[in-house]
């Protein structure tokens, strides 16, 4: 297969995951209106998570649905006990996330050791699929699938439904939705978890193409920081675009100039903060 | 009175340091807490006295031990390369502060977050320059005046030279007109202009002169270590040193060094006994964000004074637990 | 030549017209008091006098110069001075430091690195004397936050006379404050020089009065009347558009 086209079709599919992952973060970010710098560490522990149930005998999916309920207990208890005692001490937030985000990392590896574990692709989905006369892989496939499902399902949860009005409300003017009524308290330790769920989600299903490893958080985390400054924090559709641009610039980037790779990546996030600080879709500048 | 008897003990029990602190070994890790206190208080000149958090200032402090490294192992003189570190360190301290300075707040940390990460990848990726994660070899360390500094002692005394100037520095700046300027912009930015002061230069000239000293850390790191690789410019680095001017308190000069004393001493001496290191030190982040965020020095005075303070009794520690807070 | 002269100034935020073709002279040494509803513009007004916004169009002249682009920060160098309606000094400072902060915003010593603020005499006894002009130079050395608010209000204005200004702008100085401690401003008010041209903005109409040559109504960020101060009294369109159509 055409070397540019698998690279495309990589682009897409790693622009999925890196969807399902910055959507928490930036509806977090818009909504709490701190970057959670732990984020990439609740992927990088889910992706962990999910090795050992998949060690009990679950298969794949099912593996990745534990690890997102055991993210959103973690992601909510984090919430609960440490960020709101800093309630509006957006910096103080900030820094715990990162000290967490150290203290996540340390765990894993005492826990899981050193060493990359690989997960497997669930056995069906191997193999490629021919569409058009172009054969895609599979299970790269199904990634995209599941990221266009969420996206879809989170989108109906924020237009259609009471909970995502209050959320709406909140990322446009938290103190002035507290004020007519909205819990936003509330509204906080459940975005914190459904980021930290899909995240733990992500970082699962994640497992066979970018595999476990000390230092996957690390990975992530700037890629997450990216999409959401680029899209603009607290909007969905900015989170799905942002995660398609760095999708195709990391592979692309990779593949063509790896010395450089790193600068390419940042420097569009290095001027969208420069020259348009809510990106491309938010409402507010960080 | 009792200030400067203080400062005059801590002065002589550092220039003996050699000496009661025999161990070449612990003498390192003394010049190694000169080196990264300098380091903090040069970060603590934005956190704390323009209150501006950056995560980004093992960018600074990396790129001029690079500079440093690559000019000696080409052959170049110590005193030329480490002139040419400096140059850099300005330069690059003149850009970074142009770019993050568009922001305040979490704006402005996330900007320098990101300034830190695009170095690390350049110290990473540009294998032609920084070799890599092989970093660069650095064969030998200067020698000013003549006087070798091959060995802990002597290396010890040149740093604590430059460790005094810097402090003299930060102390002269911040009890200055400028430094009082600088501290308006802090607490209340929209006044000082409202008063005439142009609030983004303030701010853009401590950032240069928090870079140069940061920059000067990373020129003694040089040193020290005489190797330097890509970890150097790290966003835990940045985090550390970050860690070391908020557990020290940002308030005080002494908070910063207090705090790289903290850091630096977990980190080597407690990593023989404590296999995690990253654990504890976010841990130790966490606990100190939350229970005592003025920092490790204020909160020990605080601790210190009401404590004292329930010998007289425990209304006056009452008194004081609750009248303490107020004024600050 | 007007002190104070605006030309068609207009303000817009999104679709709401908050200043709106506004006309203004004042002349030097005039005392001018700008009243009228809530959400009348006033506040913004002086914001663009003094910088912190850019109008969308029209002109703003102090004593002849055009400083309608000029900078916020290069504004008090011009000679203009302003308080705020919510006092914002520098509580963790004693009251001379707020003072010596406000002299050295025009001083080109805030740029010194070296020397040691401390040591500045010269400096320290101009913010004492100007502490002393609003009766606070015994309290000089005392941290602003352990000051009553009315105190504090003294302060401010202590440091808006300290810079000399040619114009000062003053946003509602006696909201917040007690009867006693409104005489007390009313006297200090009442005491600046006519070398300083001041401008006001208060709801209270019983302190605010005594201290106006002239009088300006606003609405809707438009300029209703203006006169001195029995003809806008006399007004029935002052009672109108205080009391609703």
């Amino acid at each position: 297969m055409n070397l540019w086209l698998l690279l495309a079709v990589n682009s897409i599919a790693f622009g999925g995951l890196l969807f399902l992952l910055s959507a928490g973060f930036s509806l977090i970010f818009g909504l709490m209106r701190i970057p959670n710098l732990t984020h990439g560490s609740f992927f990088m522990l889910g992706a962990y998570l999910g090795v050992s149930f998949l060690a009990m005998g679950l298969n794949l999916w099912l593996a990745a649905l534990a690890s997102a309920a055991a993210m959103a207990l973690i992601g909510g208890g984090i919430e609960r006990l440490l960020l709101r005692r800093l309630g509006g001490q957006e910096l103080a937030q900030v820094l715990v996330t990162l000290g967490l985000s150290f203290m996540i990392a340390d765990l894993c590896l005492m826990q899981w050791g050193g060493d990359p574990i690989p997960i497997d692709t669930p056995p069906h989905l191997r193999g490629a699929l021919p569409i058009f006369s172009i054969v895609f892989p599979t299970y790269r496939l199904v990634i995209v699938i599941i990221a266009v499902v969420i996206a879809a399902a989170l989108w109906l949860m924020l237009e259609r439904t009471r909970l995502g009005a209050m959320i709406r409300a909140g990322v446009d003017d938290a103190p002035m939705a507290r004020v007519t009524g909205i819990r936003v308290s509330r509204l906080f330790t459940i975005v914190f978890c459904l980021g930290a769920a899909l995240a733990g989600f992500a970082g699962v299903i994640g497992g066979p193409i970018l595999s476990v490893y000390p230092g996957l958080d690390a990975d992530m985390l700037p890629l997450a920081l990216i999409v959401v400054i680029l899209g603009g924090t607290g909007s969905l559709l900015g989170a799905l675009l942002g995660s398609l641009i760095i999708g195709f610039l990391y592979n692309f980037g990779q593949a063509l100039f790896p010395e450089l790779a790193y600068i390419i990546l940042f420097l569009p996030m290095l001027l969208i903060l420069l020259v348009r600080p809510q990106g491309l879709f938010g409402r507010h500048a960080p | 009175m009792s200030r400067w008897i203080a400062l005059a003990l801590a002065l002589v029990a550092l220039a003996t340091v050699p000496w009661w602190v025999v161990n070449g070994y612990y003498v390192n890790i003394v010049s190694q807490i000169l080196i990264y206190a300098i380091l903090a208080l040069g970060l603590n000149v934005l956190v704390g006295y323009a209150g501006l958090v950056s995560l980004g200032h093992a960018g600074l402090f990396g790129v001029a031990c690079y500079t440093v490294a690559w000019f000696v192992a080409a052959g170049w003189g110590q005193l030329a390369a480490a002139l040419f570190a400096l140059a850099m360190i300005i330069a690059t301290s003149a850009v970074f502060a142009v770019l993050s300075l568009r922001a305040t707040g979490i704006g402005f940390l996330m900007i320098t977050l990101a300034i830190g990460q695009i170095l690390w990848g350049l110290a990473y990726r540009w294998i032609g320059v920084t070799g890599g994660d092989n970093g660069i070899n650095v064969p030998s360390r200067p020698a000013p005046f003549g006087l070798s500094l091959t060995f802990s002692r002597p290396f010890y005394f040149f740093v604590l030279v430059v460790f005094l100037v810097a402090v003299a520095a930060m102390a002269v700046l911040i009890r200055s007109p400028f430094g009082a300027s600088l501290k308006g912009t802090r607490d209340q930015p929209r006044r000082m202009t409202a008063l005439g002061y142009n609030v983004w230069l303030i701010r853009f000239v401590a950032f240069l002169f928090s870079g140069f000293w940061s920059g000067v850390a990373g020129v003694l790191f040089c040193y020290y270590n005489q190797f330097v690789s890509p970890n150097v410019l790290a966003l835990s680095s940045s985090a550390e040193a970050l860690l070391m001017v908020i557990s020290g308190g940002t308030g005080t000069l002494l908070g910063p060094i207090a705090g790289a004393a903290l850091v630096v001493v977990m980190k080597n001496v407690a990593s023989a006994y404590i296999e995690r290191w990253n654990l504890v030190l976010g841990a130790i982040f966490v606990a100190i964000v939350i229970f005592m965020p003025e920092g490790l020095v204020p909160g020990s005075v605080r601790l210190w004074r009401w404590a004292w303070s329930l010998r007289r009794g425990p209304r006056a520690a009452a008194a004081l637990r609750t009248g303490g807070g107020s004024a600050g | 030549m007007s002190a104070l002269e605006l030309r068609n100034l207009v303000k817009s935020f999104g679709g709401l017209r908050v200043t709106a073709d506004v006309n203004l002279d004042v002349a030097p040494g005039e005392r001018r008091l700008i009243i009228g509803p809530n959400g009348a513009g006033k506040t913004t007004l002086f914001n663009l006098i003094a910088g912190e916004l850019r109008p969308d169009g029209g002109s703003i002249r102090l004593f002849g110069e055009d400083i309608t682009r000029l900078p916020c920060r290069s504004r008090p160098h011009r000679g203009l001075a302003r308080t705020y309606q919510i006092i914002t000094l520098f509580p963790r400072e004693t009251l001379l430091r707020n003072v010596i902060l406000s002299l050295l915003g025009l001083s080109p010593l805030r740029w010194n690195p070296v020397l040691l603020l401390r040591r500045q005499k010269a400096l320290f006894a101009e913010a004492r004397a100007a502490l002393e002009r609003v009766g606070l130079d015994r309290i000089a050395e005392r941290p602003l936050a352990e000051t009553s608010y009315g105190e504090r209000r003294r302060v401010e204005i202590a440091m808006a006379l300290a810079q000399q200004p040619r114009l000062l702008l003053l946003d509602e100085p006696f909201a917040g404050l007690s009867i006693d401690e409104r005489k007390d401003v009313q006297r200090l008010l009442l005491a600046i020089p006519r070398e300083v041209t001041v401008v006001m903005i208060e709801h209270d109409m019983d302190v605010a009065l005594d201290l106006a040559d002239r009088i300006t109504l606003m609405h809707f960020g438009e300029i209703i009347i203006e006169g001195t101060r029995a003809e806008v009294v006399a007004h029935p369109r002052t009672r109108e558009v205080y009391l609703g159509e």
